[in-house]
């Protein structure tokens, strides 16, 4: 191997690396406010990047029409349950009404922006804000329907949801994008020289948005009230109840975070490797990886870790093209064994 | 009418019998689909049911087994040292068996000790791992596979036909069911069962719950590999596919749908799956108009749906409308001459048992307790007394060698506890209650009880699965009977222990330390939540122990109750002793009055 290769090498690996530090983190957010292990994150990165595949080719995706339907059926839960407690109260409150206008509203509009625009011809920036206009609303509504129900049941239930939850938009991905890969276009096709590489522009952007939203995530978790209120149900859901803060509205508010992430990850891969459908699940084990190697607690750890994968990936690559995945996913181990050394035992309560 | 467990048996195993004659072809293979994944499912039951142990990663030792099989069975040239087990599909078993078994326990020994959610996520990682190990090593065909496995035989028979193999599957399948429920109907199967939510407690009884965990990890590996041999030979052909994360999620949600708390549960999840399956692959893509395996989205939903309105499984549900009469077994056989259980040589009265020498314990800056010193000796009551966080319950777990003094030593019958796990203390001979009551609420008063003798008794779990430990079983629960009867709760042996009032709780727990024939009992708070006549009651036993030279220390808040009952009393407040004495020298002293009811200005 030579400087050449091994920069070329580096470059993918930090690509990488930067994608699954976001999932990391955005698993990580998940994981502490809510104790849901979102296995689905992957598939967020995919329906992101075939979203956006798409729309460039000119389809108005059929995501739209499974967007309406979920949010009918979310509108008329809360509807119902507007009128439940309504009954018992003795007195309606009417808000629900605005907010499921408000909802049923924004997807209508978005299905005739779909259907009226000519996709493939609005600028790309255009492009990915649809499609971010798209996906996100999914966090929120999956989390309203799958999650809100049993947020107090135990993990391991919790993480069975997730991973039910996975399998089935995996299929749903078949179904609306169909069996074919998709490969959007980069977002600009400069290149840089530095030194005798040259350097891919899409691996800049990706970096710096990641390090963006890196930054951003930080400062509204260290800065600002409410990031603050969303640590304190990680901490203690009760204790953040009784305060006023809605585990309802932290949880709802941390899955349109990780959608976003995750869309956002997809839309910036999308230009430099194939996905397909199914894609998803190994981008997010990936994060996991980070992620468990920080701890399930430490943000600049995962991030680290998250990075380090993409680099052991894309070295392996070189060496051991082959055993690549067997390489990254037994590289968890040593990190298992490390903490069931240090962890004390402490028996969970049902 | 009412329907015995044994005919609905016998009526399913003559429908087996008779399905291969009956069934067509496609039906059988059905069939025999739904035995290897029951096989497979039922490891799963015993490991996450009744383990509370969640794993993804089944179906990497199924490959496992397949693909030993396969390799031993096709490949021309072996390795010499191998040679020997080449091309007969029975060698090729064991040493698939021995193969799967080293495999577990290396993975076993690095993932069990994580707790929460590390284990499920660890089992994803080397579940990947091997999967892709199976796709990329050469001599195991790559992504292409294996093709031309040899059949098996038996006595003679050549099984080369799905009508044939369907009688092995499911006598294999029949076989692990039967291994399973002797196994949770043990002595080591109640230490299986105390797992899930109580191994704090088993561990205070003096079970290796470790070992435990290893053991069901253990058995559903080996399960999940007979299930591969018996596919690989079956279908003739393997390639990795069916071996991967996805097939693993498969069998963990066949185990849900099931029921992960009964053994049929995973015969009813694997055959409600398959079906469903089956049929989805023929229904979905008319409705949709394009091939893919859309069933998945069906799959997943239902799974939420089971998690959300049922999450014990359709096991229970169906229960509710087949009419069976389930009795609670009669696990003690009355006419059998059980062999009453060897007892520890009972110290002298007036030995000296327990020592606590200038124990001190600190939580960062927090002295929870200061130089605290206290003796008890055989055939004596002590309590240890004082206010809300005087720091008795610290003091407590430093004597139970649950917690280590930061300084001062604790000494059991002349032997300093330091670096001693609750479980070697357990063996000394210093048996506990806990304060909140830890019992396993869905089993039996009877075998609660048992699990205190857990370390009477040394009969193995391959015994146990033969059923060949029936004798000293017997001679365990009849300790176990005695107690009870000793403690009072004669009548309760065969209700759930969830079922008694905390007061009974409370005695069942001290019932279960006296089944470990301790010569040391410690007890937190015995009296909470007992009424008059029963607080009476333990306060006679307590003292029917002492004349026996039985040494007692508790935790006590109820003054009434230890006044009467007790020799000595020791004085706590603010992590330090601030007296000792008789009862009636405890009642006057100004130090304590003080302490309880505030200073006199």
């Amino acid at each position: 191997m030579n400087f050449q290769i091994a920069v070329l090498l580096g470059q993918d690996g930090v690509t990488n690396g930067a994608i699954y530090a976001l999932l990391a983190l955005s698993i990580l957010l998940v994981f502490t406010v809510t104790r849901i292990l979102l296995i689905p994150q992957g598939e967020f990165v995919t329906f992101g990047a075939l979203t956006m595949a798409a729309i460039q080719s000119g389809k108005p995706t059929a995501l739209g029409w499974l967007l309406l339907a979920l949010v009918l059926i979310d509108c008329a839960l809360d509807l119902r349950q507007m009128w439940k407690t309504g009954k018992q109260a003795g007195a309606m409150n009417y808000g629900e009404i605005k907010w499921s206008a408000i909802k049923i509203g924004y997807t209508a509009m978005l299905l005739v922006l779909l259907h009226s625009l000519t996709l493939a011809d609005i600028p790309m920036l255009a492009q990915a804000l649809l499609t971010l206009a798209l996906v996100v609303p999914f966090g929120p509504i999956l989390y309203r329907l799958f999650f809100q129900p049993i947020a107090s049941a135990h993990s391991l239930v919790l993480l069975i949801v997730s991973i039910a939850l996975h399998v089935a938009m995996v299929g749903i991905g078949l179904l609306l994008f169909g069996p074919e890969g998709a490969r959007t276009a980069p977002f600009s096709d400069s290149g840089f020289r530095l030194g005798p590489v040259m350097l891919k522009s899409q691996t800049l952007w990706v970096i710096l948005v990641s390090i963006a939203l890196i930054v951003m995530l930080f400062i509204a978790f260290e800065r600002t009230l409410y990031g603050k209120a969303l640590r304190a149900t990680a901490v203690n859901r009760m204790g953040a109840r009784l305060m006023g803060i809605s585990p309802v509205f932290a949880g709802k508010v941390t899955f349109a975070m990780a959608t976003f992430i995750g869309a956002l990850s997809g839309i910036l891969i999308a230009p430099i490797t194939t996905l397909y459908f199914d894609s998803g699940f190994i981008i997010s084990l990936k994060g996991f990886v980070g992620a468990i190697i920080g701890g399930l607690a430490s943000y600049p750890i995962a991030a680290i870790g998250a990075v380090a994968v993409g680099m052991v990936e894309a070295f392996s690559m070189f060496w051991a093209s082959n055993y690549k995945e067997i390489i990254v996913f037994t590289l968890i181990i040593p990190f298992l064994l490390w903490r069931s050394l240090t962890s004390r035992h402490v028996e969970e309560e049902e | 009418m009412m329907l015995k467990p044994r005919a609905i048996l016998t009526l399913f195993i003559l429908i087996l019998l008779l399905s291969p004659l009956l069934l067509p072809t496609y039906q059988i293979t059905l069939l025999n689909y739904i035995g290897l994944y029951a096989l497979v499912v039922l490891g799963l039951v015993l490991l996450t049911g009744v383990g509370g142990m969640t794993s993804f990663g089944q179906a990497a030792f199924v490959g496992l087994g397949a693909y030993a099989s396969a390799y031993l069975t096709t490949t021309e040239q072996l390795p010499d040292w191998l040679a020997w087990a080449g091309h007969s599909p029975w060698l090729a078993l064991l040493v698939g068996i021995a193969l799967t078994a080293v495999v577990a326990l290396i993975l076993g020994a690095l993932t069990l000790r994580l707790s929460g959610h590390y284990l499920p996520l660890g089992t994803i990682a080397w579940g990947i791992s091997l999967y892709y190990l199976f796709g990329t090593v050469e001599q195991l065909g790559g992504h292409t596979g294996v093709s031309n496995l040899p059949v098996i035989s038996l006595f003679g028979i050549a099984l080369d036909k799905g009508e044939k193999m369907f009688y092995l599957i499911w006598a294999v399948l029949l076989l692990a069911i039967v291994i399973t429920q002797n196994l949770l109907n043990s002595r080591e199967g109640r230490a299986i069962r105390a797992l899930k939510g109580g191994q704090l407690m088993a561990e205070a009884m003096g079970v290796n719950t470790f070992r435990s965990k290893l053991v069901i990890f253990l058995i559903s590996a080996l399960f999940a590999a007979v299930s591969g041999w018996l596919y690989a030979h079956t279908q003739r052909f393997i390639n990795p596919t069916p071996f991967g994360l996805s097939m693993g999620i498969d069998y963990l949600f066949m185990a849900l749908i099931g029921g992960v708390a009964s053994v049929w549960g995973a015969l009813v999840g694997a055959g409600v799956l398959t079906m469903l399956k089956q049929w989805l692959q023929d229904l979905l893509p008319h409705l949709l108009g394009s091939d893919g395996q859309y069933e998945t989205i069906i799959f997943g939903l239902l799974i939420i749906a089971v998690m959300h309105r049922s999450p014990g499984g359709l096991w229970p549900i169906l229960m509710r409308f087949i009419p069976v009469k389930l009795k609670s077994r009669q696990l003690l056989q009355e006419d059998g001459p059980a062999v009453r259980l060897d007892q520890r040589r009972p110290p002298r009265q007036g030995d000296l048992i327990l020592e606590a020498q200038q124990v001190t314990r600190r939580f960062g800056g927090l002295i929870a307790n200061n130089n605290m010193s206290l003796q008890v000796h055989a055939g004596e009551i002590v309590a240890l007394i004082g206010p809300n966080g005087a720091g008795k319950s610290t003091m407590f777990n430093q004597l139970s060698a649950v917690d280590t003094p930061t300084s001062g030593e604790v000494r059991f019958l002349g032997q300093s506890l330091k670096g001693k796990s609750s479980r070697e203390v357990a063996a000394m001979g210093m048996s506990r209650t806990f304060q909140h009551v830890k019992l396993l609420p869905g089993m039996t008063v009877l075998e609660n009880v048992a699990i205190g003798a857990h370390l009477r008794g040394e009969r193995g779990v391959l015994s146990a699965a033969l059923r060949l430990e029936r004798a000293e079983e017997q001679s365990l629960l009849q300790e176990a009977r005695y107690q009870l009867q000793r403690v009072g709760l004669g009548d309760y042996l065969y209700e759930e222990a969830g079922s008694l009032a905390l007061g009974q709780q409370r005695i069942l727990e001290i019932a279960r330390a006296l089944c470990a024939d301790p010569c040391l009992l410690l007890l937190d708070e015995p009296a909470a939540g007992l009424r008059f006549k029963e607080k009476q009651a333990l306060a006679e036993l307590l003292q029917k122990l002492r004349g026996e030279g039985m040494a007692i220390l508790l935790v006590e808040h109820d003054m009434d109750f230890v006044m009467g009952l007790v020799d000595r009393i020791v004085v706590m407040e603010f992590g330090e002793k601030i007296a000792e004495g008789l009862p009636q020298d405890i009642q006057t002293n100004p130090a304590v009055l003080e302490a309880y009811l505030g200073g006199a200005e």
